[in-house]
């Protein structure tokens, strides 16, 4: 087995094709939308294959070392960085390629007039430890 | 008693209640639930008898769990009163649990969950967090590998390669937990090995235990990879490797090879080197060709071109990777350690630095990249 992160973006990922932000959506279909992603996810834990799932706000902090004794300095929210974490789900599949397929079936949670948002995904794989066996 | 004799007692338990008529899944459950009480109850009582013991509380919690669910379905109980003797040699109950949790009809991650849970007598919490999923998620995994082989025939007679090919992965894939899976999967690979004379059993048992020795000399004290020709092989475990090569020989002398035989034969090799410069690459080579000809692993191939690497110089190792997909993991790191022998650091560097992007884990990357850092430093100066 092996896992994989799912990433969902605010921003920085390719625009999607229902590309309706959430806000104009019918509260029914927001209703549909979370009720989809939860279905997804009590799916993944009744096939064994759901590690984690979670959701960020999407005003962070920067933050860095600004030398001994000194506060570290914080800067940003950057309404101008391309880069933005929506959430994640982590999963933890027997292939590379069941993983594509649970990203594509999370990509289909339904948005605007209840059709699929087809939302780009970010799948990226965990480090894992060393195996045992090397030679 | 200790918590690993205590295990050792649960596949045998499993087998009798499944001859009783149990089926598996309400088997396991009964067998849980006894342990659960011997934990409790065994230190201020131990029993006389302590597999009758767990035989009876397992029994006992199978009929009433039986009988709750029937119920709940308001059915009669079909299995009533006092359990009848199984017919049959009890020994066998622990072989054919070991075929039935690695079943070909269960993906390899079931199968593991379901042999460390029925044959291994862990925890499903304990199997969670060693392999870092939460304990719910675990429980499903398990009980649908359950479902998968609830109609499988307990009495047939299974398939040694799969439980092999289980017991492979606990043993290389032991991540971290309160659960030390090497020394788990050993154990049940010993246990096996008690139980049939197969060769191809003695094999993996002589490469685990070949490998296993090694431990305390693979890593350095800050956690990092020491690759095999660094290591402190004073640190190596000699009593493991005297063990390994024993069950070795004795496998090999049945003429039956085998791809794991054909492993610890290689780490047998270089067990026997004092010192890395003294390792027979001559003879690793001719294994890894019988290895490629009993599996045809691309693996196997790129382990043989760094053997032969080693054998036949650097020119002779980088040709023989030529051959092979570059895509292959640990291809690039190969090719880089083989650049850097062959007296060309600036395309060792680049390659050490490539192969540390691509690396699946993360102590491997590090290596990697330490690797490339070194001849940069050299480079510069």
């Amino acid at each position: 087995m092996a896992k994989y992160l799912l990433l969902k973006h605010y921003r920085g990922a390719p625009a999607p094709v229902n590309d309706v932000p959430m806000e104009q959506w019918t509260p029914e279909e927001l209703s549909a939308h979370v009720q989809y992603m939860l279905d997804f996810a009590a799916r993944l834990e009744g096939t064994g294959e759901f590690v984690d799932t979670q959701a960020l706000s999407p005003e962070g902090t920067f933050v860095r070392y600004d030398g001994e004794g000194r506060p570290p300095v914080t800067d940003g929210p950057f309404a101008e960085t391309k880069d933005l974490i929506a959430g994640w789900m982590v999963i933890d599949v027997e292939t590379y390629e069941r993983a594509l397929e649970l990203a594509g079936e999370l990509s289909a949670a339904p948005g605007a007039g209840g059709k699929p948002i087809h939302e780009w995904l970010e799948v990226r794989p965990f480090l894992a430890e060393p195996p045992t066996v090397t030679e | 008693m200790n918590e690993s004799l205590l295990r050792e007692l649960v596949p045998a338990v499993i087998g009798l209640l499944l001859r009783r008529g149990a089926d598996f899944a309400a088997a396991e459950d009964a067998v849980q639930d006894a342990l659960v009480e011997a934990v409790r109850v065994w230190p201020d009582s131990p029993p006389q008898d302590p597999k009758g013991w767990l035989v009876t509380v397992a029994w006992r919690k199978f009929l009433d769990a039986a009988r709750a669910d029937s119920s709940r379905r308001h059915r009669e109980v079909r299995v009533e009163g006092e359990p009848m003797p199984g017919p049959g040699e009890a020994a066998d109950d622990t072989l054919r649990l070991y075929f039935l949790c690695a079943h070909p009809s269960l993906t390899p991650a079931s199968a593991v969950a379901l042999t460390l849970r029925a044959v291994g007598g862990l925890t499903t919490r304990q199997i969670a967090r060693a392999y870092l999923v939460p304990e719910a998620t675990m429980a499903q995994r398990i009980s649908r590998a359950k479902r998968t082989v609830s109609g499988a025939q307990f009495n047939q007679p299974g398939n040694v390669a799969t439980v092999l090919r289980v017991l492979y992965l606990v043993f290389n894939e032991g991540y971290s937990g309160d659960v030390d899976l090497v020394a788990e999967a050993i154990r049940l690979t010993r246990q096996l090995a008690a139980r049939t004379k197969h060769e191809e059993v003695a094999g993996l048992l002589a490469l685990m235990l070949l490998h296993h020795a090694r431990r305390p000399a693979r890593t350095g004290p800050d956690g990092r990879l020491v690759p095999l020709a660094e290591q402190d092989r004073s640190r190596w475990n000699t009593r493991l490797i005297a063990e390994g090569v024993d069950v070795l020989q004795k496998a090999l002398t049945r003429d039956r090879l085998g791809e794991f035989q054909a492993q610890a034969a290689i780490a047998a090799l270089h067990a026997d080197a004092q010192a890395a410069e003294e390792t027979d690459w001559v003879q690793i080579v001719e294994w890894y060709d019988e290895l490629v000809r009993l599996t045809d692993s691309p693996v196997a191939r790129l382990n043989r071109a760094v053997a032969v690497g080693e054998a036949d110089g650097p020119r002779a190792g980088l040709a023989a990777l030529a051959e092979l997909d570059p895509a292959l993991p640990r291809h690039t790191a190969a090719a880089a350690y083989l650049h850097e022998r062959d007296g060309d650091p600036v395309t060792a560097a680049r390659l050490y630095a490539e192969a540390a992007r691509s690396a699946s884990n993360l102590p491997e990357r590090d290596h990697l990249t330490r690797q490339a850092a070194r001849l940069n430093a050299q480079l510069r100066s």
